[in-house]
């Protein structure tokens, strides 16, 4: 490992997206690669339905859990809204991997406030990097036919860029899963990788 | 073994590992976890208390039978605890006894932000502060050895941000065995706290304090790590984090004993350094005492007092300071940013506490939605206090059903010091199941005898819902899982004396109106119990509704529940989320128009 690399992820969605789960996986594949790794999650006092953001570093030695604004490698943003809301969070040619999906807040259902248009979305990311890629998460996991394998998908496109191993993944998603789910969720998490290699940027 | 693990859980592994045999706690954000994990122990006797104060007293009682014992709580449960914390503060232990304290800077899920490090100071009694899971982890063994050797209490604060977060533990695998027998020796002097033996505790506290100062000068987690001299940084906790990434070539006194302070090594660190800067998060408790001891430091000049800290505050100060000198790296804010809509938290769709708001605050004149210029609605003529709990998002538009939430169980209390004081309004305090075990009977006692004509709302949803559906008295189940004791709401209620009392069921809207009402309308003390699951429990209660848009004349009145599955998404006309809906029924039953019923079949019908 170089004494150089840090790897700063910043998960955001709403509760219920599963993102929470994500974020631990990956600080597990992190440190059974040798890293030091600190995760912290934000989440309001709803149950239900708030703003959900996790803060994932990996380095050979990590101080703070929480990440600078300005500072993070990856972005992984579960729900647009939630994309746009953490974009200054994101370094200057970083990565962000934005799922195609909108849950507008009672706000915009009531017509008080707008939500923001796709190209509002492009535009805000854009400022800091290049390097977006939109996916279809909630679109996939549906075909795979369970909606709750989103946040399993999100970790198959972002292990593209990571360096850890393959089988590490599939074994720390499967220390997390009840038995029955496995397969399911191995193959959101290939359907993860190809998404990004035919994702263009 | 290497694990990857949350404050609280390494709190506790590390109290499990000190040969803790004793555990109580009342949830609370952000220390609910911990008593999550140590009811896993088989090996540990571990409760939900009714309340803080009853965990301090159990826990307290444990120890003065000779068990390790430990009391986690949130800050301001501490609030609620310090009676019997300044009181075993004063006996002193016989087994073991740490506090958990767990404060919320930032107020992530609190009333108020407060910095609890000023009860120890009070109770004259040690403070340990973790700066990670593996400083939790290691800290627990010490607390329970320090309260032994010293006869003391011992306080470990954490906070939100070393609860919530996960770094890497080294676990040991054996843990120590509890070396004291089960067995309380009477000791008048020591237990019996009448004035002439609180009189002969009061200077063994002193000297308590005296010696536990020398020890923390050997304590190893008080510790200096040597760096440049320019610049030399007291910190502990969390905020020792953010400042050793900010200022990596500084030196550091670490400190994990912060009260009472070591002053030698203080001294010492102030000798090799040309400039202290202390960080910590919330008062300046460390800064005020080195201040105290004639030593020249910065700290809340620069470093806020107010919110949490994170390494941009750190560095933001340090600029201040001169300390940084380089020019800000990227420019961090984007140029171009749209305010992104807010996602406030919200009652779920489904939720139990949603019926009886919309009914009262339809009684009372208060619904109105959010961005509303209707003026016509008119003053309330109802007055509402509110508590802790998810209810307490009553208060948002389009319910407005809330006017005070202060603390736990202050809602009954505030509603008869209305009525006594003499406002006109109909006066209701609303509570919920676990908030009323927890500090609710007791001004309910108050309303029946000093005659109070208030009417309460215990809205039972049988969990403690906010801090994530945790057992409580009502329930009749244990931390484990395990069939207990089951308190009735309504046979306590009675039992203090109240005569009208009500049970009514939370999704049935025509009983709720009259039961309200008839509460409302009477002379007396009156209590509604609205009974119904949280919706978390019983995520689906029926039929998915839909709305037929040939009937509905956009009235705007289901709109009025503030439930998320009803929306204005396209315009005008409301839709129901098919996947948000839970079939509670309480839109079909309140609309005018009978345009809302099941979702048709074949379900390509179905809306959105």
């Amino acid at each position: 490992m170089s004494t150089k690399t840090k790897i700063d992820l910043l998960l955001t969605g709403v509760g219920g997206q599963g993102n929470i789960l994500a974020s631990d996986i990956i600080g597990e594949v992190a440190m059974t690669a040798g890293y030091d790794v600190k995760k912290t999650d934000t989440l309001g006092m709803a149950q239900r339905g708030g703003s959900v953001v996790s803060h994932v570093r990996i380095a050979e030695k990590v101080y703070s859990p929480l990440i600078k604004e300005g500072e993070v490698d990856f972005l992984l943003a579960f729900e647009k809204l939630e994309g746009i809301r953490w974009a200054s969070y994101l370094r200057p040619g970083g990565i962000a991997i934005i799922n195609n999906h909108a849950l507008p807040p009672l706000s915009v259902n009531l017509g008080v406030e707008k939500y923001p248009t796709d190209t509002e979305v492009m535009q805000v990311l854009k400022q800091r990097s290049e390097r977006i890629y939109l996916v279809e998460g909630n679109l996939r996991a549906i075909e795979l036919g369970n909606a709750k394998t989103l946040n399993i998908f999100i970790l198959g496109c972002v292990s593209v860029f990571l360096p850890f191993k393959l089988p590490s993944w599939q074994e720390t998603i499967a220390k997390h899963l009840p038995e029955k789910l496995w397969k399911l969720n191995m193959t959101a998490f290939e359907t993860g990788r190809k998404e990004i290699e035919n994702v263009h940027v | 073994m290497k694990k990857l693990l949350s404050g609280n859980e390494a709190l506790a592994l590390g109290a499990h590992n000190a040969g803790v045999t004793f555990a109580a706690a009342y949830p609370g954000t952000p220390s609910t976890e911990i008593m999550e994990a140590i009811a896993r122990f088989k090996d540990i006797y571990a409760e939900w208390s009714t309340n803080e104060k009853v965990a301090m007293e159990v826990a307290m009682g444990a120890c003065y039978a000779g068990a390790r014992a430990m009391v986690s709580m949130k800050q301001v449960g501490l609030n609620v605890a310090a009676d019997p914390f300044l009181a075993v503060a004063t006996t002193g232990v016989n087994g073991g006894l740490v506090l958990i304290s767990a404060d919320d800077p930032g107020i992530h899920s609190s009333q108020g932000e407060q910095d609890n490090r000023h009860y120890a100071e009070l109770a004259k009694v040690p403070i340990l502060e973790p700066t990670d899971s593996q400083t939790a982890y290691d800290l627990m063994a010490y607390a329970f050895e320090i309260s032994e050797q010293f006869d003391t209490p011992v306080m470990l604060r954490t906070t939100t941000r070393i609860s919530h977060s996960k770094s890497i533990v080294e676990v040991k695998e054996t843990p120590i065995l509890p070396t004291s027998k089960i067995a309380f020796s009477p000791d008048m002097q020591k237990y019996v706290m009448l004035p002439v033996n609180a009189r002969l505790r009061h200077p063994l506290m002193e000297e308590r304090l005296v010696k536990l100062a020398a020890y923390g000068e050997k304590f190893p987690f008080n510790k200096i790590e040597m760096g440049e001299r320019q610049l030399g940084v007291i910190a502990t906790g969390i905020s020792y984090q953010y400042a050793r990434e900010v200022f990596p070539e500084a030196s550091f006194l670490k400190l994990g004993m912060t009260y009472p302070l070591p002053e030698k090594i203080i001294r010492e660190f102030a000798a090799k350094v040309d400039r202290i800067l202390v960080v910590e998060e919330l008062d300046p408790f460390i800064e005020e005492h080195i201040k105290a001891m004639g030593i020249k430091v910065d700290g809340k000049q620069y470093i806020p007092r107010t919110g949490e800290l994170n390494s941009d505050i750190i560095e933001s100060a340090g600029r201040k300071m001169g300390l940084i000198k380089t020019t800000a790296a990227a420019q961090k804010k984007l140029p171009v940013a749209i305010e992104p809509a807010k996602r406030p938290p919200l009652l779920c769709p489904g939720c139990p506490h949603s019926g009886f708001f919309y009914v009262l605050a339809g009684m009372g004149q208060r619904l109105k939605l959010p961005g509303s210029k209707d003026k016509t609605v008119k003053e309330s003529n109802m007055i509402i206090t509110g508590d802790i709990g998810c209810y307490t998002l009553g208060a948002y538009p389009p319910l407005n059903a809330l006017d005070t939430n202060g603390c736990m169980g202050s809602s009954i209390g505030t509603a008869i010091g209305m009525e006594k004081a003499g406002v006109s309004a109909k006066i209701v305090a609303v509570i919920g199941d676990s908030t009323f075990l927890h500090s609710g009977i007791t001004p309910l006692v108050d309303a029946v005898y000093n005659q109070s004509k208030i009417t309460v709302i215990i809205s039972d949803n049988s969990t403690t819902a906010m801090t994530g559906h945790q057992e409580h008295p009502g329930t009749g189940i244990s931390v484990q899982g395990e069939t207990v004791g089951k308190v009735i709401l309504e046979d306590v209620v009675r039992g203090v004396g109240v005569k009208n009392v009500v049970v009514v069921d939370s999704f049935n809207i025509r009983e709720l109106r009259k039961t309200i009402k008839g509460a409302l309308d009477s002379q007396e003390l009156s209590v509604v119990i609205v009974r119904g699951a949280c919706v978390v429990h019983v995520p689906k209660h029926g039929a998915t509704q839909m709305i037929d848009t040939e009937k509905c004349n956009q009235c705007g009145i289901c709109l009025l529940v503030g439930c998320p599955a009803i929306q204005t998404t396209h315009g005008k006309q409301p839709i129901i989320d098919i996947g948000m809906c839970t079939g509670c029924t309480i839109c079909q039953q309140i609309c005018p128009k009978q345009a809302i019923g099941p979702v048709s079949r074949p379900k390509t019908e179905a809306q959105h």
